[in-house]
């Protein structure tokens, strides 16, 4: 009896203390998931009034050439930024681990991009682009190499915002990468050593494979986080998008909040969820095939 | 052979530096040249070749924010915003996550799992139902619309629930035995303990809810109730071809962070590794 009452108080204290949360993300949350599928399937109009409207939105998806356009940026950004934000940072970290004299100040110059404001640091990456006045410009063409217009040509553009990109995304991913490696034995490269093992291979055989679980929790944050760029871009290009630069996510609020085609915009981040929900089941199947768990 | 190997070891370390300054000196100039544009002339900021130091440092393009905009007015929401976000969270998310690392319930489960699968949906599924419930409710144009969806966080309970898990648990048997009830053990015993994860939420928190522009430009468009993101982006509007102004008030907007970051450096890099390694 004593027992059950007591169990019965724990029970009781459990809901208590999950409801506010619980209550806050079914409103703000989970409601909002279903709601989104159902406005997938409307069509808006002015003073916010909809109508069902069938499958048109996803018929017109398949005809966009703005979101062809849209995902094909989307990939190329993702398969650039992604790998060589991610090799360039076990780089820096393998460096950093070798125990060099003044680690905490490079760790913390590294960092300050990542708790800096996207819209505060795009202005400032804005103007080292101008092709006028601009830094980086002015410093190519010390070294006699013509500068293009980075943000203003369709060549150019979406290549200089995946380099700011991997700029401020590197310190976050070379700090897990530190503490993954980190957590490597050194017992393994000690045998290693015995068995007159070098540098390189010591890398590759102990240090890569020990280290395939980090990389696949970087890759898959950084991926959903890839798909979903938009300060950079909103700051960087503007209201009015070059076909080059725009991005899905960038395309949804263009629909949702500036065209009020939140009908369609609905569409589009039901295909994008479906997009990333088919990605990160792939991944997870494929690193079964390469990520090395002690 | 002892100095030949001694050579190659610091010419290897000063190799290693040679590439770690290099990389610091690109992580560091935007933030330098952010500054040194911030107090140039308009004249210094566009000249050809770039000056690089301005004859005089001039502060008063800082003041020159201020003309235009309720930059104050900026800085204020966005401070209430992030300090009730990071309250709120910290105290919804930490009971939430002592619940379901702690006491086993009926349903913990079904409960645990809905909680975890808002965590696998992108966020711009939310928005466009989220910007509805501030329509109907009102709040629109209002700081209620910053911060309400924002005290509820999937995130910050899983981060906190890994923290509470990893405590021994003949800390509540005592407390237990002596009748103290879940709340009591909670508050009295195993939040103290959990200081490290909740400073490493409300670090995240309070990353997110300064820098976030997306919500703040849906939801707010009035600039008395305007977050120093979205007033960057309208300070730019303003001021297309004066970039000292635009850097200045960019250096206000970054500022707060980085001052914190300085002061929380180890904490900071503490959050993101175990978020990192725990997943």
């Amino acid at each position: 009896m004593r027992i059950s009452s007591k169990r019965r108080s724990d029970w009781m204290w459990a809901y208590i203390m999950i409801t506010p949360l619980m209550l806050g993300l079914l409103f703000f949350y989970i409601w909002p998931v279903f709601q989104t599928f159902y406005f997938s399937f409307t069509d808006w109009g002015s003073f916010g009034k909809y109508t069902w409207s069938g499958l048109s939105n996803y018929k017109r998806l398949l005809t966009d050439r703005d979101l062809l356009y849209a995902f094909r940026n989307t990939s190329i950004y993702i398969i650039t930024a992604v790998p060589i934000g991610i090799i360039l940072s076990i780089f820096l970290a393998v460096l950093l681990n070798q125990k060099v004299k003044g680690l905490s100040v490079y760790r913390t110059l590294y960092f300050l991009p990542v708790v800096t404001m996207p819209a505060a640091v795009a202005m400032v990456w804005k103007w080292l682009y101008n092709s006028d006045f601009g830094l980086i410009n002015y410093v190519l063409g010390r070294l006699s190499i013509p500068g293009p217009h980075w943000l203003t040509d369709n060549r150019t553009a979406l290549l200089s915002i995946i380099i700011v990109a991997i700029w401020s995304s590197i310190g976050s991913h070379m700090i897990i990468f530190l503490s993954g490696l980190q957590g490597i034995s050194v017992s393994y490269y000690e045998a290693a050593s015995i068995d007159g093992a070098g540098a390189f291979t010591k890398f590759t055989r102990i240090t890569l494979p020990l280290l395939t679980p980090t990389i696949f929790f970087v890759m898959v944050t950084s991926l959903i986080g890839a798909f979903q760029v938009f300060d950079f871009i909103y700051m960087m290009v503007g209201d009015i998008v070059m076909e080059s630069t725009q991005s899905v996510v960038f395309l949804y609020y263009k629909y949702g909040f500036l065209k009020n085609s939140k009908g369609y915009a609905s569409s589009i981040a039901v295909l994008l969820f479906g997009i990333i929900m088919i990605i990160t089941y792939i991944q997870m199947k494929i690193q079964k095939k390469w990520v090395h768990y002690e | 052979m002892n100095t030949k190997s001694y050579r190659q070891k610091s010419l290897q370390i000063g190799f290693v530096h040679l590439i770690l300054v290099l990389g610091a000196v690109i992580m560091v100039t935007p933030f330098i040249w952010m500054f040194l544009t911030s107090v140039k002339t308009l004249g210094e900021s566009t000249a050809i070749p770039p000056v690089f130091f301005p004859k005089s440092f001039r502060w008063d393009n800082y003041a020159k924010v201020f003309v235009n905009l309720p930059f104050f007015t900026f800085y204020w929401n966005t401070l209430i915003t992030t300090v009730v976000k990071v309250v709120g969270q910290l105290i919804i998310c930490s009971l939430a996550a002592y619940a379901f690392a702690r006491i086993s319930f009926p349903g913990r489960h079904f409960f645990f799992i809905l909680m975890l699968s808002v965590l696998m949906v992108p966020g711009q599924v939310f928005l466009i139902p989220q910007y509805m419930i501030m329509k109907d409710m009102g709040w629109l144009n209002s700081l209620t619309a910053l911060i309400v969806p924002g005290l509820f966080s999937a995130f910050g309970t899983f981060l906190l629930r890994q923290f509470f898990m990893t405590l021994p648990h003949e800390l509540e048997e005592a407390a237990k035995l002596d009748g103290c009830n879940q709340f009591r053990i909670y508050w009295q015993i195993m939040l103290p303990l959990a200081k490290s994860g909740m400073i490493a939420l409300a670090i995240f928190t309070m990353l997110w809810s300064w820098n976030d522009l997306m919500w703040p430009l849906i939801v707010n468009s009035s600039p008395d109730k305007m977050v120093l993101s979205a007033g960057i982006a309208f300070l730019e509007g303003e001021h297309k071809t004066n970039y000292t102004i635009i850097m200045a008030g960019s250096m206000m907007a970054i500022l707060p962070m980085i001052v914190i970051f300085f002061v929380f450096q180890r904490s900071f890099i503490q959050g993101i590794a175990f978020t990192g390694s725990k997943s």
